[in-house]
């Protein structure tokens, strides 16, 4: 494990005079799960515009797995699984349709493709639903077949952005319990969110706040002795 | 390299199947495609023939029907309301996440997105074989190899409308309505082209219309599809449909470029 799975070195950005990002700098080790917090506007989803490759680095800024985003941005993305806030499903095909797809344009082939999306689906707790349209799936099944899909070009890093907006509290406790045993399982994992009760105490997080990088180490060790809602309180002035 | 290839190939097919898949599952979107021409063939041609007086001018070697006339143009048509839909829909895909997914994959824009191009051309060629199956059994008969003759200009067309379209989602925001792309975009494209009467009808009522129709590079697409389907070239149509084409999509891949990092001011 020589390699960061994810090096971010004084990453800045602004749209027009607004500063989004402002020198922010973070290494997120092989096999992590790491919260991305901060409370609305702190500038997280400008950092995923630019790790998903909607906003390209600077040479030298992003690295994924030793790969520069800014020199390599095609090579960086190839080990990267994405799973957007905003749900991206073809809803009248079934889950293992829509990863079929996922799965050419990430140029497997058949074959290598059925064992894949079998392995993704079980992965997850799916494997019997592969034959249902998505659009008769419940949103926590949704966003599970997503996750799925980002993982089925196997990389080494998965990001995601806000995805447990809209679910209610099972489906939420049940997802994040499922990307928290992917990481268990070596994949490293950049989870946004503004909802704190969705972490652990052995979790890596960042705190992102007015675009800078506010706190930053282990969940447990920043808190110390406090709840963590009152912590990112104190930190951000925001109600978690 | 060769492997890298193939699964380049695989990626493309995918988005083409998609694309097709999605055509054929709307129907109502396939026939309202269908309907649009066929009532300009039916009615307005059959209102205009007394009106309009043909003579005869390339590709043509005789007298022929004002619907004879306009079939190429409602082809071309055809194209254009199929390419602009895709525009919109582009947006959408833009907005909801999908081109997102999309531009993860790992391979070049220019690739991902020209074949998007090539899947809404398919999809724009399916449509048209379509209404000259129907203009065939209302009795407009073209010569059966121009059929044949026409796929690559139909495609070409087709290929330059659909770039059109992808430079416009790229660049204007506020493209949620179809109505806008009408007035904007369909409508002059249309009735300032050789689509509906030849340029030397309109040079009577206004020469200034007659240039404006001779620069109009939809023009030059119905004029490459016309001659086609009469197993005719046309050098002039061809160069500014390809240019088009060219300069089209180079502006929209420009439009989908990543933006780059900006510092903060004062930094």
């Amino acid at each position: 494990m020589t390699e960061p799975a994810l090096a971010v070195a004084g990453l800045s950005h602004r749209w027009g005079a607004k500063t989004a990002l402002d020198a922010v700098s973070f290494t997120l080790p092989a096999g992590r799960f790491c919260a991305l917090l901060g409370p609305n506007g702190a500038g997280k989803s400008t950092l995923m515009a630019v790790l998903t490759g909607l906003i390209r680095p600077r040479p030298g800024v992003v690295s994924v797995a030793g790969v520069d985003m800014g020199r390599a941005p095609r090579a960086a993305l190839a080990g990267i699984g994405v799973v957007f806030q905003q749900p991206t499903q073809d809803l009248d095909r079934t889950v293992a349709a829509n990863l079929r797809y996922f799965a050419a344009l990430q140029g497997l082939t058949r074959p290598e493709t059925e064992a894949r999306i079998e392995e993704a689906l079980t992965r997850l707790g799916m494997a019997e639903r592969a034959g249902e349209k998505v659009g008769r799936l419940n949103g926590g099944h949704r966003r599970r077949m997503e996750i799925a899909r980002a993982l089925i070009h196997r990389p080494r890093l998965l990001l995601l952005d806000e995805p447990t907006v809209g679910l209610d509290a099972p489906a939420r406790a049940a997802i994040t319990a499922h990307v928290h045993d992917l990481a268990a399982t070596g994949i490293s994992v950049v989870w946004a969110t503004h909802l704190v009760d969705e972490l652990r105490d052995s979790d890596d997080m960042v705190l992102l706040h007015r675009g800078r990088v506010a706190a930053a180490g282990a969940v447990g060790g920043l808190r110390g002795a406090t709840p963590l809602p009152d912590w990112f309180l104190a930190r951000t002035g925001a109600v978690a | 390299m060769r492997a890298a290839t193939t699964r380049a190939l695989r990626a493309a097919g995918a988005i083409m199947a998609r694309e097709l898949a999605r055509f054929l599952s709307q129907r109502e979107r396939f026939l309202a495609a269908l309907v649009r021409p066929l009532v300009w063939l039916f009615v307005f041609a059959a209102g205009f023939r007394a009106a309009l007086g043909m003579s005869i001018i390339p590709p043509y070697r005789t007298y022929i029907t004002y619907e004879t006339y306009i079939a190429p143009g409602l082809c071309g048509m055809i194209l254009l309301f199929s390419a602009m839909q895709s525009a919109l829909s582009l947006v959408n895909d833009r907005e909801s996440g999908t081109m997102r997914l999309m531009l993860t994959a790992p391979w070049p824009r220019w690739f991902l997105l020209g074949t998007k191009l090539l899947a809404g051309a398919l999809v724009g060629l399916v449509q048209v074989a379509v209404f000259l199956g129907v203009g065939w059994a209302y009795g407009i008969h073209l010569p059966p190899l121009g059929y044949l003759a026409a796929v690559p200009a139909l495609l070409l067309s087709g290929l330059m409308l659909g770039s059109l379209g992808l430079l416009l989602s790229a660049r204007v925001r506020q493209l949620e309505n179809f109505a806008g792309v009408m007035n904007f975009v369909i409508f002059p494209m249309f009735f300032l082209s050789s689509a509906l009467y030849p340029i030397w009808k309109m040079q009577e009522a206004s020469p200034a219309l007659a240039w404006i129709c001779r620069l109009n590079p939809f023009t030059h697409a119905v004029e490459l599809i016309r001659f086609s389907l009469y197993l005719q070239g046309n050098a002039l149509s061809l160069a500014v449909t390809a240019g088009a084409t060219a300069v089209f999509f180079a502006l929209a891949l420009w439009g989908y470029e990543p933006a780059r990092t900006r510092r903060p001011k004062g930094e």
